[in-house]
């Protein structure tokens, strides 16, 4: 079974958007008719990602979020991307329970979320320019 | 086509902060809203905070009834109310927690520290 669909989105970077992201990444996940679990997954490393984009990438200031979103035959591919501070440690934030924010109640738990429940995850960041998280997922309900 | 209808109802409402909060002798109830992400979160923080100052309260018991989706914000809430009730030697416990909530909550540990009760009942026994 071949299936190739892309899409881009950019939408601002305020908290309310983190539920329109879920909703564009779910409409289009919906296309291959995934199981509930793997669209929650799905959904749950896109919110994550998309949030510490908002408020890590732009700390909470003015800017856009990039969301592209790519099917090859059985898997999904996701970037979310932003143009805010970068990630000066990238190691050191993918560890479990670190946060660069302790003053905001985060859990530190994103990367580790997005790891999980996605099979890849990259992220790619310079200081000052920007970060680039990129999220692979093969959804074994589309073999069948 | 029924699924996106349904998120785009969820986006709408989510603007009116469906949250809802109950008060049983020193117990605070929180029902959690649909979604429960980092926009929700700053607001529960905020109005939980506000509580427990002016309604001595002791416990927290968050009711996941209505909520069908959390992501790590969730976790960093739950963790923090944690721990400021600690230090006046209350408690914090959950309950009605499905499928895709419990996952969340699994991967971050969070059972290590915080009870689970099945139901609203049970869990207003134990928080006295």
């Amino acid at each position: 079974m071949k299936y190739q669909n892309e899409m881009k989105v950019e939408f601002d970077s305020q908290s309310q958007n983190e539920a329109f992201a879920r909703v564009v990444i779910s409409a289009m996940v919906a296309q291959l008719d995934p199981t509930l679990e793997e669209l929650s997954d799905i959904k749950t490393a896109v919110s994550e990602a998309v949030t510490n984009a908002i408020i890590h990438g732009y700390e909470e200031c003015e800017g856009k979020v990039h969301m592209l979103c790519k099917i090859y035959d059985s898997t999904i591919y996701i970037e979310v991307k932003d143009y805010g501070k970068g990630i000066e440690d990238i190691e050191k934030a993918r560890v479990p329970l670190y946060t660069s924010k302790p003053e905001l109640d985060r859990s530190g738990m994103g990367f580790t979320v997005m790891e999980t429940f996605m099979d890849e995850v990259e992220i790619e960041s310079k200081a000052g320019i920007g970060t680039k998280v990129m999220m692979r997922k093969k959804l074994e309900s589309i073999d069948k | 086509m029924e699924n996106l209808l349904k998120y785009v109802n969820i986006l709408q409402r989510s603007k009116q902060m469906e949250l809802e909060y109950d008060i049983v002798g020193r117990n605070l109830i929180v029902r959690v809203s649909e979604e429960l992400d980092d926009h929700n979160a700053k607001c529960i923080a905020g109005g939980i905070d506000k509580l427990i100052r002016h309604h001595n309260i002791k416990n927290i018991i968050f009711d996941f009834k209505k909520t069908s989706f959390m992501d790590s914000s969730g976790i960093g809430v739950i963790f923090s109310k944690y721990k400021s009730i600690k230090n006046i030697g209350g408690n914090v416990v959950i309950t009605n927690v499905d499928r895709s909530v419990e996952r969340l909550l699994k991967l971050a540990g969070i059972y290590k520290i915080i009870h689970k009760y099945e139901n609203m009942e049970t869990a207003l026994k134990v928080c006295r």
